[in-house]
């Protein structure tokens, strides 16, 4: 690429992403309510909240997907508009019509339709690179398939690669893990790590409060305002996740009780055999 | 009229070959154009869209009092879009959904039209005759003028879809990643939108609003089930329509008083049929075989995997069990029989004595494979 990611002058003093006073409404109903949050670069956030709690909005507000009725969004210090070669973006797999008749190729290439930018058809090197983000996510064999042919995680992980191949600095992935097989979700997994390794910052709309804390460093919690946003360890705490989820969370606690309400990240991320363990209410946090 | 006569007469004759050169114009461009409308789900926004362009013709008439091409379908443009943007408005401001306010403008804007063509019909302006044929299409009305004009305007519908065409593969495919790339998704909405409401346009006098959306959806479905690649299907989809367009329209010059619009759409409409039983894969010829082959094989292992069960029961391996045994264990499935029969074929099984059968050595090799197999899939 002659076009490389131009990087401001001052990148290192921005945080990735800085939201101020975000409101957004669908006609009179705000969905989110002036939030604030700042992402500092290199790292894995997650964003959790019930249903409802505006975090795929949140996302789209970041991308300039929705308008939003107050507040601004910064990506790098600068208007999203100026900053669109430095994110990259995982629509929720549901968004599109997999019967569309295209090839798993096509699609990871259309991660350079910006680059490429008005009229210019994707080429040798688009091909390459497309090929190379399949076989990251494990998908080499299937680069000519029809997509239709391809099941709910293999679907998850050819949009992951076309966001790959957007070789942005700041991923955002809107519920990457919903619905996903055993193989998808350890190779998105070991994708995250690559990218935080390589120093870039992924954001991702998470719905399993119990591997929060084995995925991720950092963790939004979102329900409509924002709660809490911090190091897992500070914010991840049974006190937030109650005022996230309102009444919604039932705690379970066997064994040990370790007392304290910072003792939930603990719990879970020393012993991982989940002597502390969070689940939703699944009768009332099922997706509708 | 023998096939020689005919394309003679093809390349010879005015009439004739002014309709087919026409009719294939329209097929290509409304085919093309249609696979877009049909991959966003827009086929019924076709209909409104020609249904809409009736009082655009006959208001354009009665302004230049001619029935040159280029103003009546300026005229067919500018109503065809402003049908469309009245539904895009109703569904924006008001709480009517989609499906009421695409029925709602469709027959109001075609109500209009048909009220003026009755007017224009009683003035007495002899110039207004023919009018009426863009109701139901007049192939035979064709001139080599309407053709030129189809074909500059087609063509440059079909030049701006190939410029723009990874573009509107974005737009069609993923919408909101398009727009998070950088691309203006709604003005690339209004070029492709423009674009089919030309391809409507082109086909009107041919064709008719009344029929016109067939040639743009019809085409392109019949194209989707022969093809997974978007390029093969928009091709094949062009070539569907202007084979049904040319067949059509030569038909009905040749036939008196049969409508063109109609006639080309039974074309079409037997190309559907053709292809939505036989085309491989997503054909329903096709599936059905597909199923057939499944179940039998699903039979065949069930009694397979019965008979294994039965003979692990026994400390004898050649102890025989009866069919009727069989067929209790497979309740409600039937073809116990024709599944033995084929075991037997294939050397996995034998009858011992009249409804005794015993599963030979392969057979029994196979349904320990079978069990293996499905103890995997279960972990």
């Amino acid at each position: 690429m002659t076009d490389p990611v131009e990087k401001h002058p001052n990148e290192e003093n921005f945080p990735a992403i800085s939201v101020a006073d975000l409101t957004v409404a669908y006609q009179d109903k705000p969905v989110l309510w002036d939030v604030d949050l700042e992402v500092p670069a290199g790292i894995l956030l997650a964003i959790v909240g019930p249903n409802g709690a505006g975090k795929t909005t949140l996302i789209k507000a970041v991308l300039g997907l929705v308008s939003p009725a107050a507040g601004q969004v910064l990506i790098y210090g600068r208007p999203y508009a100026e900053q669109r070669r430095m994110v990259g973006y995982v629509p929720q797999r549901g968004s599109v019509d997999w019967d569309f008749p295209t090839s798993v190729l096509d699609v990871v290439m259309m991660g350079r339709y910006g680059s490429l930018g008005w009229i210019k058809r994707p080429g040798r090197q688009e091909h390459a690179l497309a090929l190379e983000a399949l076989e990251k996510v494990g998908m080499l064999p299937f680069a000519d398939r029809q997509i239709s042919q391809l099941s709910g995680g293999q679907q998850q992980r050819v949009f992951l690669a076309r966001a790959l191949v957007q070789d942005a600095q700041i991923y955002l992935m809107d519920e990457p893990f919903q619905g996903v097989d055993a193989t998808t979700e350890r190779a998105i997994v070991t994708l995250l790590q690559a990218l935080r390794k390589d120093g870039k910052t992924v954001v991702v709309v998470h719905h399993d409060l119990q591997t929060v804390s084995e995925y991720f460093d950092w963790v939004t919690l979102l329900n409509v305002r924002r709660v809490a946003s911090g190091p897992v360890g500070q914010v991840f705490t049974e006190q937030n996740l109650r005022q996230t989820y309102g009444g919604r969370v039932a705690f379970l606690r066997n064994g040990a009780d370790e007392g304290g309400n910072g003792g939930l990240h603990a719990g879970v991320a020393k012993d991982g055999t989940g002597s502390t363990s969070i689940i939703p209410d699944p009768g009332r946090t099922e997706r509708s | 009229m023998d096939i020689g006569t005919l394309l003679h007469d093809l390349i010879f004759d005015y009439t004739l070959r002014t309709v087919a050169l026409g009719a294939g114009v329209l097929g290509i461009v409304s085919g093309a154009l249609g696979s877009f409308a049909v991959l966003r789900r827009q086929s019924l926004l076709g209909d409104a869209m020609s249904h809409a362009a009736l009082p655009g013709i006959v208001i354009s008439f009665l302004i230049t009092r001619s029935k040159a091409p280029l103003p009546l379908m300026l005229g067919a443009l500018v109503a065809g879009w402003l049908g469309t943007l009245a539904i895009m408005s109703i569904v924006r401001t008001t709480r009517i959904k989609y499906d009421s306010a695409l029925g709602f403008v469709l027959s109001v804007f075609f109500g209009a039209g048909l009220m003026l063509l009755t007017f224009v019909q009683r003035l007495p302006d002899a110039r207004q005759a023919g009018l009426d044929t863009f109701l139901f299409g007049q192939a035979a009305a064709l001139l080599q003028r309407d053709v030129i004009t189809m074909s500059i305007l087609g063509g440059a519908a079909i030049c701006i879809l190939a410029l723009f065409w990874k573009e509107f593969k974005l737009l069609s495919f993923d919408i909101e990643f398009g727009a998070s790339v950088g691309f203006p998704m709604r003005l690339l909405d209004i070029l492709l939108t423009t674009l089919i409401v030309v391809a409507i346009v082109i086909g009107l006098q041919a064709v008719g609003v009344v029929l016109m959306s067939a040639m743009l959806v019809a085409p392109a479905a019949a194209a989707r089930q022969w093809t997974d690649r978007l390029g093969l299907m928009v091709a094949i989809s062009a070539a569907f329509g202007s084979l049904a367009g040319v067949v059509g329209a030569v038909m009905s010059s040749m036939v008196p008083r049969l409508s063109t619009g109609p006639t080309i759409v039974l074309c079409i409409s037997a190309v559907v049929l053709f292809s939505l039983l036989l085309a491989p894969n997503r054909g329903l010829v096709w599936n059905w075989a597909r199923h057939q082959r499944n179940r039998r094989k699903l039979r065949l292992e069930a009694v397979l995997s019965d008979l294994y069960v039965l003979a692990s029961q026994h400390e004898d391996q050649d102890h025989s069990h009866s069919i009727a045994v069989l067929k209790a264990m497979n309740r409600g499935q039937g073809g116990v029989k024709r599944s033995l029969d084929e075991m037997e074929a294939r050397g996995w099984a034998r009858q011992v004595q009249p409804q005794e059968w015993v599963l030979t050595s392969s057979g029994r090799e196979e349904a320990s494979r079978l069990h293996q197999d499905q103890e995997e899939v279960e972990r």
